[in-house]
C-alpha cells in the first residue's frame, strides 16, 4: 500500500512538508514570527518578568532593582521569540520557552536557570504544577510534555533533562496550558476549539491518560484559560476567552459550560475603530483574587474589560471598561499577583516588519478593584501613572527597554500581533476552487505499476 | 451532512433514489453502485477538511440521523444515544451487519472521504426502502474522528468502538497519524463507557502488534479472555462483514485482531 503524502499542514514542523506552498506560506510565516510582549507577576509580587522576543527582563520589587539572569549556557537566554512566561503558584519557579524549542525553569530566589529542557517543537504553552514538582510544556503540534524537578535548593547546576509525553490533542496548536487551583487537573486549550481536562495523576511521568472531561463551547480557537477559586470548590470555575470574541465559564467536572458573556459585541459599541467586527480575539484573561473579577484584554480594545464572576449564580458579566488615556495602548498580555491587589499589563512586539526597534514593550498596571470581602471600601479601578507603579523609574526601564517609545509603533505593534494570532489560528478557508488548484499542484506521486 | 439529510420523507419525488437519469444507484435495488463511489484508499487526517463539526455532543442532531426513530429535533435528556461508532467505516459493511444484529441500538459510521461517505448514506437510505422498519438505527457522518470525537459523544456514551483495517501508515514518521495510538486512546476511553469494548482488527502484521501494544500499555483498557470473544457475536463479524475483510479472506490473508475492554484505573 503506497503511502500519502501531506496535502497541507499549516502547522506540521516536519521537513519534508514544507517544501510545499513555499510562496504562500512564507508571507504568512513571516507574519507569524512576530512575537507578542508578555507579562507575568510572581505570586506574592515580588518580582514581575516581561518577555519581548527573545528578551527576558526581570525586576525584583522587593529589593527594587533589576535581574540579571543566571544561565550557564552563555550569551542570551534564549535565541528565538519567547512565547510563554509563567511562575509557579508557590513562587519558587519560573518558566520561559518559545520558537528556539527551549524550555528554561529558572530559580526566583537566586534567578538562575535550573534546567534547560529541548522540545522537539515549538512552544506555545507552560505550565508549573501547583507543588513546584513538575513543568509542563505544549508544542504547536498538540502535545504536552513533562519534566519532573527533583526539589532543589537553587545551588544544583541545571540539569538538562528529557521530557516524557503526558497526553496530546491531536494536531492542533495549544495555546494555553494550567493547573486547577487544587492541583487535581490539567487544563490544555486548543485551536480547534477544545478545552480538555485531564486528571493530573500521581506519576505524570507515564503519562496523563484519565480524562475528566472536555469544555465544548467555543466556536473558535481558544486563546486563554484562568481560574477562579471559590470558596465551595477546590477546582474552582475555569473561564476562557476565545477567538469567538466570547469568555466563557466552565465547570471543569463535568465541562458543563455555565455562562457565556459576548465580549466582542460589548467591545463594538464601545471602540468606533474595531474596523474587523469578527476578529476580535480575546489576546489574554487574568483573575484579580479576592474581588471576583476577571480583566480581559482584546484586540483593539486600548484598556481592558472587567468581567463579574457572581459565584451563586455562576453567572459572567461585563462590569466595567477600564479605558487607557493618553496614549495607545492595547494589552497583549495581563498578569496580576495573589496578594498585590494590581492587574499589570504589557503591551509591545519584536520582530515587527519595516520596523527600526526590534523589540519594544510598555508597561502599566490598574488598581483599585473592590475586594469582594464585607466591609471593604469601595473604590475606582484607575490606571496608575508611571509613577505609582510599584518599582517606579527603575521598573520601566528595565522592563520596557527605555522609558518612553513612539506611540506609532504600539498601535503597529498591536495590529502585528492581531495579524499573527489570525494567521496561526484562524483556519483558512479555500473556495471549492482553490482547494481543487492547490491539489492538483500537490506534489503526489504515484508509483504506476 | 447538510441538504441531503433534509430530505428525511423518501416520496418519489426525491430525485437520489427515483432519478431515472441517475446512474449512481442500481435502480432495481435502489442501492449504490459502488464504482461511482470509488476514491483513494488513504485519506490525511492531518489536513484541515471542509466539512461542519458539532460544536458538542448536545449539537448532534438525531433527527438528521434517525429521522424514524427520533423524529424531534428538540428532545428529553432520556432518550436512546449512539452506542456503537464504526470509525473508519469504509463502505459500511459492518454497519449494516450490526443493524440488523442489534435492531434497538443506534451505531453511526465516521469516514473522512467524501465519496465513501456518501456511498454508506446512499446504501442506508436505499435499505430503509427497501426493508421497511430495519436500518433505521444506522447512520453515516464525514468527519475526522481522530480530531472530533469528544464533539460528538459524551463521556461514557458509547458501548462499542470498531477500528477495522485502519490504515497502517507504515512510515515511522507517520506513525503518529495512526488511528489508534497512545494518545488518542485516552479519547477513546473517555467516550467508551467502563466495561464498554473496543475492537480492532487488520490484516498488516506490524500494525496489528501497534495496536495491541498501545492497548496493552494503556490503564483503562483490558484484553477479553479467549472465552469473552468466543461468546461475542460480534467478533466473527470483525473479519467478514467488510468489504476489506472478505478481500483479504479471498486472498487468503491473515488478520490480527485486539480486542479489549475499558475498565477503571487501578490508581
Amino acid at each position: 500500500m503506497e503511502d500519502s503524502r501531506i496535502e497541507e499542514c499549516e502547522h506540521d514542523n516536519s521537513n519534508t512538508q514544507e517544501d510545499a506552498q513555499v510562496e504562500e506560506s512564507e508571507q504568512n510565516n513571516k507574519d507569524m514570527e512576530v512575537a507578542p510582549a508578555l507579562i507575568s507577576v510572581h505570586p506574592t509580587q515580588n518580582s514581575v518578568a516581561v518577555a519581548v522576543g527573545s528578551d527576558l527582563r526581570v525586576f525584583d520589587l522587593l529589593d527594587n532593582c533589576a535581574v540579571t539572569l543566571v544561565d550557564e549556557s552563555g550569551g542570551a537566554s534564549h535565541n528565538d521569540s519567547i512565547r510563554c512566561i509563567k511562575y509557579g503558584t508557590n513562587g519558587k519557579l519560573f518558566v520561559s520557552a518559545g520558537d528556539d524549542k527551549l524550555v528554561k525553569v529558572w530559580s526566583t530566589d537566586c534567578w538562575r536557570c535550573i534546567s534547560t529542557v529541548i522540545s522537539e517543537k515549538r512552544v506555545s504553552a507552560v505550565a508549573i504544577s501547583n507543588d513546584g514538582l513538575h513543568v509542563c510544556f505544549a508544542d504547536k503540534f498538540g502535545v504536552v510534555w513533562v519534566v519532573d524537578l527533583p526539589g532543589f535548593d537553587g545551588t544544583e547546576a541545571p540539569l538538562n533533562k528529557k521530557a516524557a509525553p503526558l497526553l496530546a490533542h491531536y494536531c492542533s496548536i495549544i495555546t494555553s496550558l494550567e493547573f486547577s487551583p487544587d492541583g487535581r487537573f490539567i487544563v490544555s486549550a486548543d485551536r480547534d476549539f477544545k478545552i480538555r481536562v485531564t486528571v493530573f495523576p500521581t506519576k505524570p511521568l507515564n503519562g496523563a491518560h484519565e480524562i475528566q472531561s472536555f469544555c465544548l463551547g467555543h466556536t473558535e480557537f481558544v486563546s486563554c484559560l484562568a481560574f477562579i477559586s471559590a470558596p465551595d470548590s477546590p477546582q474552582g470555575f475555569l473561564v476562557s476567552g476565545g477567538g469567538d470574541s466570547t469568555v466563557r465559564m466552565w465547570d471543569i467536572i463535568s465541562g458543563t459550560l455555565l455562562d457565556t458573556c459576548e465580549v466582542g459585541a460589548k467591545v463594538e459599541l464601545i471602540e468606533s475603530d474595531a474596523t474587523e467586527a469578527n476578529c476580535l480575539t480575546i489576546t489574554d484573561i487574568c483573575t484579580i483574587p479576592d474581588c471576583n473579577l476577571i480583566a480581559v484584554a482584546i484586540q483593539s480594545l486600548r484598556g481592558i474589560m472587567l468581567l463579574t464572576c457572581d459565584l451563586p449564580s455562576r453567572t459572567l458579566s461585563v462590569t466595567k471598561v477600564v479605558s487607557i488615556t493618553g496614549e495607545n495602548f492595547v494589552p497583549t498580555s495581563l498578569g496580576s499577583s495573589i496578594s498585590g491587589g494590581l492587574l499589570w499589563m504589557v503591551t509591545g512586539a519584536s520582530k515587527l516588519r519595516g520596523s527600526d526597534i526590534s523589540s519594544l514593550s510598555r508597561v502599566k498596571a490598574v488598581s483599585g478593584f473592590n475586594k469582594s470581602s464585607p466591609g471593604a471600601p469601595e473604590q475606582e479601578p484607575v490606571v496608575l501613572i508611571d509613577t505609582e507603579i510599584p518599582g517606579g523609574a527603575k521598573l520601566l526601564e528595565k522592563l520596557q527597554g527605555s522609558m518612553s517609545i513612539d506611540e506609532k509603533v504600539f498601535l503597529a505593534a498591536a495590529d502585528a500581533v492581531k495579524t499573527a494570532m489570525c494567521n496561526l489560528l484562524i483556519k483558512k478557508q479555500y473556495t471549492d476552487e482553490k482547494r481543487e488548484f492547490r491539489k492538483r499542484t500537490r506534489n503526489d506521486k504515484k508509483n504506476t505499476q | 451532512m447538510g441538504m441531503f439529510w433534509k430530505l428525511n420523507k423518501l416520496v418519489p419525488e426525491n430525485n437520489m433514489l427515483q432519478n431515472k437519469a441517475n446512474p449512481t444507484i442500481n435502480k432495481s435495488t435502489g442501492l449504490p453502485r459502488k464504482r461511482f463511489y470509488r476514491a483513494r484508499a488513504h485519506s490525511n487526517p492531518l489536513s484541515d477538511s471542509h466539512f461542519p463539526v458539532p460544536i458538542s455532543p448536545s449539537h448532534v442532531d438525531y433527527s438528521l440521523h434517525y429521522p424514524q426513530l427520533l423524529p424531534l429535533a428538540n428532545r428529553t435528556d432520556t432518550f436512546n444515544k449512539i452506542e456503537f461508532a464504526d470509525i473508519g467505516c469504509g463502505f459500511g459493511g459492518l454497519l449494516i451487519s450490526l443493524a440488523t444484529l442489534f435492531p434497538e441500538t443506534l451505531m453511526i459510521g465516521m469516514e473522512l472521504r467524501d465519496k465513501v461517505t456518501e456511498y454508506v448514506k446512499e446504501r442506508i437510505l436505499g435499505l430503509r426502502v427497501a426493508s421497511p422498519g430495519q436500518y433505521q438505527n444506522a447512520s453515516v457522518v464525514r468527519t475526522n474522528s481522530m480530531k472530533y470525537i469528544p464533539n460528538y459523544f459524551e463521556k461514557g456514551q458509547l458501548s462499542k468502538m470498531f477500528f477495522l483495517f485502519p490504515d497502517p501508515h507504515f512510515k515511522e514518521k507517520n506513525h503518529r497519524r495512526r488511528v489508534i495510538s497512545p494518545h488518542l486512546l485516552d479519547e477513546y476511553a473517555y467516550v467508551l463507557q467502563v466495561g464498554g469494548i473496543i475492537y480492532t482488527i487488520t490484516d498488516v502484521e506490524e500494525l496489528g502488534a501497534w495496536m495491541k501494544s498501545c492497548l496493552q500499555s494503556h490503564p483503562m483498557f483490558e484484553p477479553l479472555s479467549e472465552m469473552e470473544l468466543e461468546a461475542d457475536p460480534v467478533v466473527k463479524l470483525l473479519s467478514s462483514a467488510t468489504e476489506e475483510g472478505q478481500k483479504v479472506a479471498r486472498n487468503g490473508g491473515q488478520t490480527f485482531q485486539a480486542v479489549f475492554r475499558r475498565i477503571t484505573p487501578s490508581s
